[in-house]
């Protein structure tokens, strides 16, 4: 077992470095001047060029991907003594549209972002998994519909039509919630829940649509199985044979997508965000997106990246873990 | 047996990777599928191949066809040397080595009719018209059996029988010299196994074939074959001549088949002395040493740890009629 | 003394396609220790009439009617929980496929276990781990102790159906269904479990209903035998008598196109032409008659009406020939 992790994390940090240098190529590759960008549209070419300067823009590629590497683990100085700008470990890069460091905005961003793919994910998972199982259990009655239905319903929303739907019922109708203001879960957890209710229900409901159907054909595949047939031949009672028997079984394969989806959630939530005025990291790509912010985009990008392959590695040890028949003797 | 040899195989070895080393996924271990398997086939003649599971039988058919690649070894259809041909030549060779499957669903697209499947050999290799193709079809069907008005119906549309039938005809598309068939019947009813081997039977008289057929037990190949070969893991155990094979075997192993067929005639099920082997069939991974069966043989010594029986005559009988790889053979 | 009485069994599965008659009227008895097998393709509703003993047949629209006395009580009448009783301690059923048969994520130790636990949840962890180590010991599994935690997948199929055994009888029930439990195995494995399921019996004292397509097993080890074909019995005897001088037509087809080890090479076999019937449309009057030789010497009588099972000779048959012709015409299908 203990190779087993060996092995896989040692993959997912070179699968790590080649996704942050084929980032870091195609962001370079981009026909926008990184350097044109950094001042206005007046700009002066010689301003141009001592930012290039200072950035390091003007290095070969190698190199600058060197400085950007050696950067994330020591920290990094942009220009001369004196009008020089030090981002400290783990730096990602400088970011001269907002005039700051890329990681002290991820910093920022993260926290907002996290919480709500935490409260989304816990909610979609009680949601997806409870009405697939009571669909499964109940084929072909009015359970079954209506989950279906609800189904069918969440798969077809887009999300930005649901959020605007629940603002325009539960803010502006009934007034039942504020508007989502975001406060910190340490400032005041009160608001920070009530802040999150709204997104964390929007982006619950369109996930849990799709586990909803994964875990209703997850559990009637399972109830086909010879092994379930051989629980109820032993005569086990119906309880214990779904709990231990068909349950076990059918959310084996929903755990590994669900850890993947969590981590992909992990990387911001960018329509949800923007809706809900939440200052994730999701925000953050859409304004870098917006004004060609290079900086912003090559770490928000990594960062998801990190978030995948650790998820992946995460799942693929669970997984070992969940089902002995991929556990390594 | 006389009679010109029509396929060959000399010394097919077939080694599949498996496992894999703790830090890095390199393979490890060698699954010795097939391991140094000779033969010939004559004209018109039917060679059985019988093993249990994991002997290598469908390794070693999916060999002759050259469906995969042999580590090592060479197989001759008709004077070519089949393993050495380029992608070209190959597409002209599998014209004269076909193979029939088990679930003959494996080679019916269930979204094609029944005639446009066994076509597909005619279309890809090109050798007829359309026209002619649905000819030809619609001739293959009458001649397996199958009513050629339903050259439209579906693959579903068929009883598993029937689809044996279409899938022996898909074969027979582009007039082969040698059917591979594996396991042709044993997915299939007792009533209408008989008919497919009796079909199986009559096509070979009609048209000259040749078959390397490929079972699971020793019962089925009885009415069939012309000479049988008993695999255990990877190797060649016993080879000859039916009746010599049946009546007066001389390997272990294959003594313990015949006998663990039950026999559906209560008068004949005390006659026989049942040998019940120990244990399973070790991991072709990692093969015994030595003598490959020695591990169930219930005559094994310790010769057999240390030496490998060759395939040799057995005792008292004509060159070449009946070969046996046993250190004491009956 | 009977143990149980199967009284005019009927299954129906409601399809798209439209009913499938799976078992059409079976009746049959079987007494303590004995040992009975149901022969029959597939379609022939075999293994549904198996399944229906433990009330094992699921889908949406399944119907099942008539009787089915366990000791005089109707299983089939029964409440779920009362079933539930029932399955793997007085009634305990193996199935065909050894490799989908076990729970791949417990050890085969907690399963065994966890069967006798059901029906004695008094049962202590410690007395449950010495049951499944005492069972795996006598279902021949090589070092118990070792293997008992140890995961389906970690054993081969012939091991895998001795502890889908082991399962069955840890309960000593008083009968043992099994569904073509040699099927998916090779043959010398075959053998085995044959033996083993034999030697089990002795030691239990179960009743044992063996269900195959193999005439071959039948012969091995059972004492009677039912042929089934397109949901009903045609033929019911003791294996001497249906193997030796089968009365019924298909029977006698299904043993000629059994495969001999001692027939001659290039002989040609014989076979019943055609198919099996689908059970959606299944022929007027004997659902073999399509198929049968002898159907045209009857007036069309075997097309329109249906045969009853009845006394014919040592055994039962159902078909309209007369018994004389049953028994002299199609007698000794070992003939050469």
């Amino acid at each position: 077992m203990i190779f087993f992790v060996l092995r896989r994390s040692f993959f997912a940090i070179v699968l790590l470095l080649i996704v942050s240098a084929f980032t870091f190529v195609i962001f370079s590759a981009l026909p926008s001047d990184p350097a044109a960008l950094t001042c206005g549209k007046n700009c002066r070419p010689e301003v141009i060029e001592s930012n290039r300067e200072r950035l390091g823009y003007d290095r070969p590629l190698v190199e600058q991907y060197g400085a950007y590497m050696k950067g994330i683990f020591a920290g990094r100085t942009y220009g001369e003594e004196g009008s020089s700008i030090h981002c400290s470990a783990p730096s990602l890069g400088y970011s001269y549209d907002r005039h700051e460091c890329v990681t002290t905005l991820i910093a920022s961003t993260l926290p907002v972002t996290a919480s709500i793919a935490l409260g989304a994910f816990v909610l979609w998972m009680v949601i997806g998994v409870g009405l697939g199982t009571l669909a499964a259990l109940k084929r072909g009655r009015w359970q079954d519909r209506v989950a279906t239905a609800f189904s069918v319903i969440g798969v077809s929303l887009p999300t930005f039509f649901l959020g605007l739907i629940f603002i325009m019922v539960f803010v502006i109708w009934t007034g039942l919630l504020p508007f989502p203001r975001y406060t910190g879960l340490t400032e005041n957890p009160v608001e920070w829940f009530m802040s999150l209710l709204l997104p964390w229900f929007v982006l619950a409901i369109i996930s849990a649509a799709t586990y909803v159907r994964m875990t209703r054909n997850g559990i009637l595949e399972v109830m086909n199985e010879e092994f379930v047939r051989l629980g109820i031949a032993k005569g086990l009672p119906r309880r214990r044979l779904i709990v231990t028997y068909v349950l076990r079984a059918a959310l084996v394969p929903i755990v590994t997508i669900a850890g993947l989806d969590f981590a992909f959630l992990l990387g911001g939530a960018l329509v949800t965000e923007s809706i809900f005025n939440l200052p994730g990291l999701g925000k953050l790509t859409l304004a870098a997106v917006i004004n060609s912010d290079l900086p912003i985009l090559v770490a928000t990008t990594m960062v998801s990246a990190v978030f995948i392959v650790v998820a992946n590695t995460v799942v693929d040890i669970l997984y070992g873990y969940l089902d002995p028949r991929v556990r390594v003797k | 047996m006389s009679g010109e040899v029509v396929l060959e195989a000399r010394s097919l070895v077939k080694w599949f990777p498996t496992g894999s080393s703790k830090l890095l996924n390199r393979p490890t271990d060698m699954l010795q599928a097939v391991d140094g398997v000779s033969f010939s086939l004559d004209r018109g003649t039917t060679l059985a191949v019988v093993g249990e599971s994991g002997c290598g039988k469908s390794t070693l058919g999916r060999l002759l066809a050259r469906l995969i690649e042999p580590t090592s070894g060479s197989v001759i259809l008709d004077g070519t040397d089949v393993t050495a041909a380029s992608s070209k030549e190959l597409l002209a060779l599998r014209r004269d080595i076909q193979v029939v499957f088990q679930d003959p669903y494996a080679c019916l697209n269930p979204r094609h009719s029944i005639g446009q499947s066994i076509g597909t050999p005619i279309r890809i290799q090109k050798t007829l018209s359309r026209a002619g193709e649905k000819e030809r079809v619609r001739e293959l069907m009458g001649l397996v059996g199958l009513n050629p008005e339903h050259y439209n119906r579906f693959p579903h549309e068929f009883s598993g029988g029937q689809r044996q039938r279409a899938g022996i005809a898909r074969a027979l598309a582009l007039s082969p010299k040698v059917i591979v068939a594996d396991e042709p019947v044993s997915a299939l009813d007792v009533s209408i196994q008989a008919q497919i081997l009796n079909l199986m039977e009559d096509l070979q008289r009609q048209l000259g074939l040749s078959y390397v057929f490929i079972a699971h037990d020793l019962s089925v190949v009885r009415h069939i074959a012309d000479r049988v070969a008993v695999m255990y893991l990877g190797k060649i155990v016993e080879i000859g001549d039916p009746e010599s094979v049946y009546d007066t075997t001389a390997h272990p192993y294959s003594r313990a088949l015949l006998s663990a067929v039950p026999v559906a005639d209560p008068r004949n099920a005390s006659r026989r002395t049942r040998i019940v082997l120990t244990g399973d069939v070790p991991s072709p991974v990692d093969p015994p040493s030595g003598c490959r069966f020695r591990t169930r043989c219930p005559k094994a010594e310790a010769r057999c740890a240390t030496e490998e029986p060759l395939l040799v005559d057995a005792p008292g009988r004509r060159a070449g009629e009946h070969l046996v790889a046993c250190h004491f053979p009956d | 003394m009977t143990l149980l009485s199967v009284r005019d069994l009927r299954v129906t599965f409601g399809t798209a396609d439209g009913d499938v008659h799976a078992v059409k009227g079976v009746s049959f008895d079987v007494s303590p220790g004995e040992t009975v097998a149901i022969v029959g393709e597939s379609g022939s509703g075999k293994s549904v009439t198996a399944n229906s003993l433990l009330r094992l047949n699921f889908g949406a629209d399944v119907r099942t009617s008539g009787q089915v006395l366990l000791e005089g009580r109707d299983i089939l009448a029964m409440s779920d929980e009362e079933v539930r009783h029932v399955r793997g301690r007085e009634v305990a059923m193996i199935f065909q496929d050894p490799l989908t048969a076990l729970n791949p994520f417990y050890s085969v130790g907690r399963q065994i276990g966890e069967a006798y636990a059901v029906h004695h949840p008094e049962a202590s962890k410690k007395e449950l781990r010495e049951i499944a180590l005492d069972s795996l010991h006598k279902v021949g599994i090589p070092e118990p102790g070792k293997r008992i935690d140890q995961h389906p997948h970690e054993f081969s199929g012939g091991m895998r159906q001795r502890i889908v055994i082991a399962i069955a009888l840890v309960n000593s029930p008083k009968i043992l269904i099994a569904d073509e439990p040699t099927t998916a195995l090779d043959v010398t494995v075959q053998a085995q479990i044959l033996e083993l399921i034999a030697a089990m019996q002795a030691e239990h004292g179960s009743a044992v209903i063996l269900i195959t397509h193999d005439l071959g097993v039948v012969a091995e080890i059972t004492e009677r035998v039912m042929v089934m074909y397109a949901g009903r019995v045609v033929e019911s005897a003791a294996v001497a008598d249906a193997f030796v001088t089968p009365t019924h037509p298909y029977t006698r087809g299904l043993l000629k196109s059994v495969k001999s080890l001692d027939s001659v090479r290039h002989e040609r076999l014989e076979s019943i032409p055609g198919i099996p019937p689908s059970l959606i449309n299944l022929p007027s009057g004997c659902p073999f008659h399509p198929r049968c030789a002898h159907a045209d010497s009857l007036a069309g009588r075997c097309s329109t009406e249906v045969p009853e099972l009845r006394r014919v000779g040592p055994g039962s048959s159902a078909c309209h020939l007369p018994d004389e012709r049953l028994l002299n015409l199609l007698g000794g299908a070992h003939e050469r």
